[in-house]
């Protein structure tokens, strides 16, 4: 059992950490910073996420495991807040996304192709 | 043994991002990088807690985390506005409110 | 009322945070609820939409759905940061939002900030303009699914 609970642990803290990397190398390969909150998203939420549970797994049933909780659900509520308003002030900064801006009509068609 | 691997992840993630900080052509990216490093860090404390085995790090963590995000949005809205004090109804697009208060 | 829940949940948060339950820290703890509350009546903080939004019965299974999202937009975003080779084509459109309340919009702007791969640029009333790092993540946005289990919890009362 103690063994099993290691073994999800490990698994739980080599995948945050192999997101958190992947998160870093995207924050210096993608070309704006729209593209790079992206990156920064992964860190936030997979990163965090993968890395906390196997922090619990190793707390077991304790306070630490609750005072960790915390920090996911922390994360989870602030960190969209953050990448929101950093975008938006980007945009009001006139800083213009390295993209191509959808028309309506392109809007349409992507939006019937998703749906049956 | 898989603390000190997760450390180094955690601990790769932060160089990386902080390389971004450094190079980042715009304001705007390196605001981005410094709030992602926030993250980082709290994550790399709650991590630094296990591998010293003082889960009273935890805290500290949780602190981080508040202060971040705080700090993120202060920096972002002297930005836009340059200043702390301005009330947040000057802003010119018709906004339906942000998530945390 | 409110505000006796609010001292509540106050009070449960410090003893999970503190972990002492000897009678003189006890007190500092109650004692320093109390000034928490107080202080946030004065300032008319304790809010009235938000509270009732979070006990409804399909939230959690909300976001459960919503974790299992994550996860996946997660692992397709890292793979196309590390990948040699692997393509991005960001695009931007305005994406309909057909909550009725101003908190399910924002849980809606929410949603699709945290799900990497794309992210809510500007909120209006009725209309959200994303930014997505693929066509694919675009798609899932215009399909509509996620919106409209918004709307599904969002229409208990």
């Amino acid at each position: 059992m103690a063994l099993a609970v290691d073994i999800a642990s490990w698994a739980c803290l080599v995948a945050g950490a192999l997101l958190c990397f992947a998160g870093g190398v995207g924050m210096i390969r993608f070309p704006d910073v729209y593209a790079r909150s992206h990156a920064a998203g992964v860190i936030d939420t997979g990163g965090a996420l993968f890395i906390l549970l196997g922090l619990a797994l190793q707390a077991g049933f304790t306070l630490v495991t609750v005072k960790l909780g915390l920090i996911g659900l922390l994360l989870f509520f602030t960190s969209p807040t953050a990448t929101h308003a950093l975008v938006k002030g980007a945009l009001a900064g006139g800083l213009n996304p390295l993209c191509h801006q959808l028309t309506a009509d392109e809007t349409a068609a992507l939006a019937d192709k998703a749906s049956p | 043994m898989m603390f000190a691997a997760a450390m180094a992840g955690v601990l790769a993630a932060m160089a990386l991002t902080l390389v971004r900080a450094l190079l980042g052509p715009t304001v705007f990216d390196r605001v981005l990088a410094l709030n992602t490093f926030g993250t980082v860090t709290v994550l790399a404390i709650a991590v630094l807690g296990f591998l010293m085995g003082r889960p009273q790090f935890l805290d500290i963590a949780l602190l981080y985390a508040l202060i971040n995000f705080v700090g993120t949005i202060a920096i972002l809205k002297y930005l836009q506005y340059g200043d702390l004090g301005a009330s947040g109804d000057s802003g010119k697009s018709p906004d339906a409110g942000e998530g945390g208060r | 009322m409110r505000l006796v829940g609010l001292y509540l949940a106050l009070f449960v948060f410090w003893l999970l945070m503190s972990g002492h339950y000897e009678a003189l820290i006890l007190g500092f703890g109650i004692v320093s609820c109390a000034a928490a509350v107080y202080i946030a009546r004065r300032k008319d903080i304790v809010d009235h939409e938000t509270l009732s939004w979070y006990l409804k019965p399909k939230l959690p299974f909300y976001w459960l759905w919503l974790l299992g999202q994550i996860l996946k937009a997660n692992f397709d975003v890292a793979k196309r940061c590390v990948l040699p080779g692997s393509r991005i084509d960001p695009c931007v459109f305005l994406a309909p939002a057909d909550q009725e309340t101003s908190v399910g919009v924002v849980t809606y702007a929410n949603s699709i900030t945290l799900t990497p791969g794309t992210v809510s640029m500007q909120t209006w009333d009725h209309e959200i303009r994303v930014h997505a790092l693929t066509r694919d993540g675009a798609r899932d946005i215009l399909g509509d699914e996620m919106g409209a289990r918004i709307c599904r919890v969002e229409g208990e009362q």
